[in-house]
């Protein structure tokens, strides 16, 4: 019974991935189509991610250090803000950076007053921006893992030894940055090779365009499916050549379980080093948190703007979130073993837009994919989640299954009783973690739906890059607003539903 | 009459044999130094593991190959003997429905009706968690006592209770066991639990589980193989 449903469940997602990359490997033309277009396109997808993993690493090093050695108030706070990024909706961050570094943004406002030049958000500059504004926090959390890996005993005979800062670097800080930086500098590189929504936004052009931007533009304004399946097959071949290789690195990019604990440490009491390290949080806290900031600020002025277009697109997200999470953690629930667990990386390395433009070839003969926009967003977001909601559920349903499984058939208890009576109930703080993840994830989702939607059937995150592509700025600041409180609501509902009377 | 007919079991460099007989209503204790497969022989007897070889008969019938709940074998293990995220009625209910389903008036009766018998008498929506260690191990009992089992295998469930906790569930298990006529099986590490309890002692050792030797005697005369895992 068990076996069975996780081989339907493993079924079901070799399905829908081979299937779409069957589609688009038969519809792809010859190399001979590739032209100056796709080459400028991969070139760029290259070079924006190297520059985004680079950026973000390297400036990682200083805040993670930092924010390793020094206690203050609001710490906790700080660290675990870092894994908002995660949750938060690309076209959100977007607006809320154009607020800051934009045309008529804080910092360009400052640069005129000080009769400075201004500074442009679109094209490369912009793009890496975002990554950076998206992956640095991640990549602290990496490295600041990695400083408190380093046994406190170690720093303690540092300090006993009175090694200077350098030294200490070379003999404790370097070694470990070695071993983590370069596994946190393939994940972020992989990360930003499937970059749409960011590119879609303050890209585009034919110099700041990604291979899956130029899927999208083949398919919405060229209608040459060919030339969107030949890119389809450039980027699965990047991000799966990537991916294996950020796989044999291994950055075990955990959910940071015990990264608000601070070791007592002895080095870097120094003015300097104490100036330092409160520059570096200071920076990264105001970099991350100020357009955040600002598109609460111009968003409440913008709710009023909301309009029933707008509302249907929320009702929409908040339907397909819910579907979506439902249908994820459905097949999470039978495949959450090691196996199961390296069938849902699929997910992962397939990019949303690949997948939906195979789906695309697939189901053009028989309908109107257009009328599937929602329906195949749900089931391409469950996909896409289906990795983390794995990876949060496996370590604890292998736990109850050592712990439980003898005395449950010493009891004889049914499939069906197992279910309802332990497993569940035993899962329910990892369930309602990854439930709040799914949904999040899938609110905030600008990519597949970009892909099939027409007018009618807009998610709420694409009606806000439509508002912003009309040049109603403020409605879509509304909107934004509106869509970050509907994304962070989710989680923590589903969050709290998870631990709130967990019968532990 | 459990009887082991040349079983034979094997697991990487690790393998146990048995070749032995236990008679219904006797208290017996299973000995032996750590990794020699005491708990193995109570999993194969229990039906968690199954023999590489030999054959497993209770009262004449084969139960090689019965699955754990259909074996006249009731089972306590060293932890997690109880859900924690259910209360008592629950844990103790589902010995009387396996499915889970709601617990019939007379169902509910009887649960309170051992829970009351092994002095827990009122605790019934009380969850382990909110238990004391010797009383966790009473629901456990109790629960026994509910599955009507003529064979108990217990594999160390009071290993973690004090010495004075440990003598008191003891005697509540020579009396639950006497209440049903089972055959207990008892895997200790502590020889004065073997002297205490049991009357027959099985040695398990070099991967042999000896033949079941009447426990004054066996204490009196030790062989070399208890002697070596004494230590005297």
């Amino acid at each position: 019974m068990a076996r069975l449903s996780a081989l339907l469940a493993a079924l079901a997602v070799a399905g829908l991935t081979l299937g779409p990359v069957a589609a688009v490997l038969v519809r792809a033309g010859g190399w001979g189509a590739l032209g100056p277009g796709e080459v400028q396109a991969l070139r760029f997808t290259l070079v924006q991610a190297l520059l985004s993993a680079g950026l973000s690493v390297a400036l990682a090093v200083p805040v993670a250090r930092a924010l390793a050695r020094r206690r203050f108030p609001g710490r906790g706070v700080l660290v675990a803000l870092m894994g908002a990024p995660f949750i938060l909706p690309v076209i959100v961050a977007v607006l809320g950076l154009i607020a800051v570094f934009g045309q008529n943004g804080l910092v360009n406002t400052a640069l005129r007053v000080l009769g400075l030049p201004g500074i442009t958000i679109y094209g490369i500059h912009g793009v890496v921006l975002a990554h950076v504004f998206f992956n640095l926090p991640l990549a602290v959390r990496l490295l600041l893992q990695g400083w408190l890996a380093i046994p406190a005993e170690r720093f303690r005979l540092a300090a006993s030894l009175g090694l200077r800062p350098w030294a200490l670097f070379r003999v404790l800080e370097a070694p470990m940055l070695l071993r983590i930086a370069p596994g946190a500098f393939a994940v972020i590189f992989v990360i930003c090779l499937s970059s749409f929504a960011v590119a879609l936004t303050l890209g585009g052009g034919p110099r700041a365009t990604t291979v899956e931007l130029a899927i999208y533009q083949a398919v919405r304004f060229e209608f040459d499916l060919g030339r969107a399946a030949l890119l389809s097959v450039i980027q699965l071949g990047l991000a799966l050549t990537a991916g294996l290789v950020a796989l044999r690195l291994g950055a075990g990019a955990g959910f940071g379980a015990g990264l608000d604990r601070a070791l007592p440490r002895w080095d870097g009491q120094g003015l300097s080093a104490r100036i330092t390290d409160a520059l570096w949080i200071g920076l990264a806290a105001l970099f991350l948190l100020a357009p955040l900031m600002m598109v609460v600020l111009r968003g409440l002025g913008g709710l009023a703007l909301l309009g029933p277009g707008t509302w249907e697109a929320a009702g929409h997200s908040v339907s397909v979130a819910l579907a979506s999470t439902a249908l994820c953690l459905l097949w999470a629930l039978p495949l959450s073993t090691r196996g199961g667990e390296l069938v849902g990386l699929a997910g992962i390395a397939l990019s949303p837009l690949v997948l939906g433009t195979g789906l695309f070839l697939i189901l053009r003969p028989y309908v109107n994919p257009f009328v599937l926009a929602l329906p195949v967003t749900t089931l391409i977001n469950a996909l896409v989640s289906l990795p983390f909601a794995l990876r949060i559920l496996r370590p604890e349903a292998e736990a109850v299954r050592a712990d439980y499984t003898r005395l449950a058939q010493a009891l004889g208890l049914t499939p069906l009783a197992w279910l309802r009576l332990v497993l569940l109930p035993r899962l329910r703080r990892p369930l309602g973690f990854a439930a709040g993840l799914t949904a999040a994830l899938s609110i905030g989702d600008l990519g597949v739906i970009a892909l099939f939607a027409d007018p009618d059937r807009a998610t709420l995150p694409l009606q806000v890059y439509r508002l912003m592509g009309s040049y109603q700025m403020e409605a879509a600041a509304g909107a934004a607003l509106l869509l970050l409180c509907l994304s962070f609501g989710a989680f923590w509902l589903f969050d709290r539903g998870g631990r709130i009377h967990a019968e532990t | 009459m459990l009887r082991l007919e040349d079983v034979g079991f094997g697991q990487g460099a690790f393998a146990l044999s048995a070749d032995l007989s236990l008679a219904p209503g006797k208290r017996v204790a299973v000995i032996g130094p750590s990794g020699a497969g005491k708990s193995t022989l109570l999993d194969l007897i229990a039906g968690f593991r199954r023999p590489g070889r030999g054959r497993v008969f209770w009262q004449g019938r084969d139960i090689t190959d019965v699955p754990p709940d259909r074996r006249p074998v009731a089972m306590l293990f060293q932890e997690n003997n109880l859900f924690p995220h259910l209360d008592l009625m629950r844990n103790l209910g589902l010995a009387l429905r396996p499915d889970g389903g709601r617990l019939r008036a007379s169902d509910g009766a009887a649960v309170e009706a051992v829970l009351a018998r092994v002095g827990l008498e009122g605790l019934g929506r009380r969850r382990p968690g909110a238990l004391s260690g010797g009383q966790q191990s009473r629901a456990a009992l109790a629960r026994v006592l509910l599955q009507r089992r003529p064979v108990l295998a217990l594999d160390e469930p009071f290993a973690a209770l004090g010495p004075a906790l440990k003598t008191e569930m003891l005697e509540l298990l020579r009396e639950v066991a006497e209440e049903l006529g089972a055959l207990v099986l008892l895997v200790t590490h502590d020889p004065q639990d073997a002297q205490r309890f049991a009357e027959e002692v099985v040695l398990v050792s070099e991967g042999v589980a000896q033949a079941p030797v009447e426990t004054g005697a066996l204490f009196a005369d030790p062989p070399e193989a208890l002697r070596a895992y004494l230590g005297g």
